[in-house]
């Protein structure tokens, strides 16, 4: 087996998404970087996690982090040196250059693997489905094989040993270069963070306007615990990006998770499922969140929040 | 503007969803229902035309041939014309032969731009609109929460692990967009009535290029780890209940 980790990097870090993939392929493997005007300790950086050889390509046309050029970037890597695996750690731009490049390739893509190891001779992943709710054992059929691991999925494992660094030559398609970033904003964010909170109130849509978050802070400030979000809220701009929880936002682990109005989809469940106790409530009895919520409450939250943040200030009084 | 909107129907979560242990394949026997978070980019479509003042808007999907009842909900919405791909062949089909079924469909039909929902109900992979993307040889924009379009462009918000990316592509482009977009419409019981006579086509395997095999397989379905016992509480007392949860648990 041949295989090539896709190494996502941040400023001058390669993210420990990445790393923790290169940590479970194990045995000979490459990475590779793209970017431009890399910091040249970047793809060194990867060698004591596990890559033998870090491939670099550094063009200028690759200085933002769009997916299509990076098809091609990798699609050549994998055809010159005869790759049988490819695999991503799953992020925005993961996704997309994953099924690009699946498809250049004709390779078969499993994503949201959360292990992955061969079985008699051939690759076997495990992907949960259904809201987690059935475990899939999943194979290829062919190669080049594509896998996308779930957000978080493994640990960085740093065992020594430095990489072969070697520099790519690189050629875009035309239509690689058609999308291009004008504005990029990166959230820097301010003030007590939600990932020392002992206790999370987190609100989502169900919420049904920015204004009813007062009942999410009502609880939260019943209980002492911080307020949350989830990206659907966030994105519609009703509370700010740096209380997210889930795969694009925080990760966060408290002694208790209050899931207020929230449907549960997976990408917010990597954010959260650490949690020690998840309490749920959702007037829907078949939200994917009840199948892993400690504690899931089937009712109309703008009864039931404010009447327990009342419960709650008593106890405490008392 | 010509603008397609890529939907899928799926098993109705109410029906209970479950994969069938002997062919490894989604069980979509019972209801179909449209993926909740396709009604967006149908919603966006029709705001964008109806700020045009002019333009196409029409469905595709790729599923059983029941699934044209799901379908019928966009047209109820306002969109013009569904189109569904249906044929045995694409039973199972994986991202690669789904993607190639779709990019044939839509190589028919030259539309300006092309939208998808941000992920499938059933599937999680948020993978169909770059796979798609990749075989018309047009910019993909992923996850966006607000789309605006101007002469010949569309450019788009979008969240990312580290922020926000504003990201311009010429048309024809494929966008996929987040359910943060809009808030889609109930259909009108006017657009029901008319939903019933507005043309819904379909296309078989032969009529979009062939169908791809399948690159990928399933091997074994295993119950997920145990998370230990989990209660459910309904009705009055809830918040009650949740407060003696919370004293048991020794978090209060
Ligand atoms: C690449 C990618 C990255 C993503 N990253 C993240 C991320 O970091 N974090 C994240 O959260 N999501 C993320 N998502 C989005 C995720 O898939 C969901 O779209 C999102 O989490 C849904 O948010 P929600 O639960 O608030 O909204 P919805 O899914 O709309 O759920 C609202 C819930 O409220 C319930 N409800 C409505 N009214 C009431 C009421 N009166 N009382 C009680 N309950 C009510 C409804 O039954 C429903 O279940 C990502 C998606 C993708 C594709
Ligand atoms: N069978 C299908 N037919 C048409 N569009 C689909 C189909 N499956 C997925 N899509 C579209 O692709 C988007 C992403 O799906 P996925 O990559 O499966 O998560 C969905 O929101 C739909 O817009």
């Amino acid at each position: 087996m041949k295989t090539l980790v896709f190494l996502e990097h941040h400023g001058d870090q390669v993210t420990r998404a990445s790393l923790g993939v290169l940590a479970k392929a194990g045995g000979d493997v490459a990475g590779v970087v793209t970017g431009s005007g890399m910091n040249a300790q970047l793809a060194a950086s990867a060698g004591p996690f596990g890559a033998a050889t870090v491939f670099v390509a550094d063009d200028e046309r690759l200085a933002t982090p769009l997916p299509q050029p990076r098809v091609d970037v990798l699609a050549a890597l994998v055809r010159d040196e005869g790759f049988d695996t490819v695999l991503f750690a799953q992020s925005v731009l993961a996704a997309d250059l994953a099924a690009g490049l699946a498809l250049r390739l004709g390779a078969g893509l499993n994503w949201d693997l959360v292990d992955l190891r061969e079985e008699e001779g051939a690759l076997v992943g495990t992907r949960p489905a259904l809201g987690d709710s059935v475990w899939v054992d999943v194979g290829w059929s062919s190669t080049p094989r594509v896998g996308v691991f779930r957000a978080g999925a493994f640990d960085p494992v740093e065992r020594g040993g430095s990489a072969e660094v070697r520099e790519l030559a690189v050629a875009f398609e035309e239509h690689s270069r058609l999308a291009e970033l004008i504005e990029s904003t990166v959230e820097e964010t301010s003030g007590p963070s939600i990932e020392d909170a002992e206790i999370v109130v987190a609100g989502g849509r169900g919420l049904g306007s920015p204004e009813k978050f007062s009942v999410v802070e009502e609880l939260a400030a019943a209980l002492g615990g911080a307020v949350a979000a989830t990206r659907a809220v966030v994105d519609a701009g009703w509370y700010p990006y740096s209380t997210q929880v889930g795969q694009t936002g925080k990760t966060v682990s408290p002694k208790l998770y209050v899931a207020v109005g929230i449907s549960g989809a997976i990408q917010h469940k990597v954010g959260m499922q650490g949690s020690g106790t998840i309490v749920a409530i959702n007037k829907d009895p078949n939200a994917p969140i009840f199948d892993y919520a400690d504690l899931g409450v089937v009712g109309d939250l703008n009864e039931i929040v404010p009447r327990l943040a009342g419960l709650v200030r008593q106890r405490k009084a008392s | 503007m010509k603008i397609a909107v890529c939907v899928k129907a799926v098993p109705d979560a109410a029906g209970g969803r479950r994969i069938d242990a002997a062919t490894g394949r989604l069980d979509r026997s019972g209801d179909l229902v449209l993926s909740d978070f396709d009604l967006h980019p149908v919603e966006e479509a029709l705001r964008i035309r109806e700020a045009a003042g002019e333009g196409e808007v029409f469905v595709l999907s790729l599923g059983p041939a029941r699934a044209s009842d799901a379908v019928r909900k966009t047209l109820a919405m306002g969109a013009d014309r569904s189109v569904l791909v249906t044929d045995e062949a694409f039973v199972g089909a994986d991202l690669v032969a789904t993607a190639h079924a779709l990019a044939g469909a839509l190589e028919r039909e030259r539309a300006d731009l092309i939208l998808f929902g941000q992920q499938s109900a059933d599937g999680d992979g948020a993978c169909l609109p770059a796979a798609v993307a990749e075989l018309l040889r047009r910019p993909v924009i992923s996850q966006v929460a607000e789309l605006s379009v101007e002469a010949g462009a569309v450019t788009g918000r979008r969240q990312t692990e580290f922020g926000y990316e504003r990201i311009r592509a010429p048309l024809p482009a494929v966008v996929a967009v987040s359910d943060a977009i809009n808030e889609p419409r109930y259909p009108p019981l006017k657009g029901i009535m008319s939903a019933k006579t507005k043309p819904q086509e379909t296309l078989s395997a032969g009529e979009v290029g062939g169908a791809e095999v399948s690159r990928t397989t399933v091997l074994a379905l295993n119950p997920p780890p145990s998370r230990g016992v989990r209660r459910v509480v309904e009705g009055d007392g809830a918040a009650e209940a949740i407060l003696e949860f919370l004293i048991e648990k020794r978090l209060l």
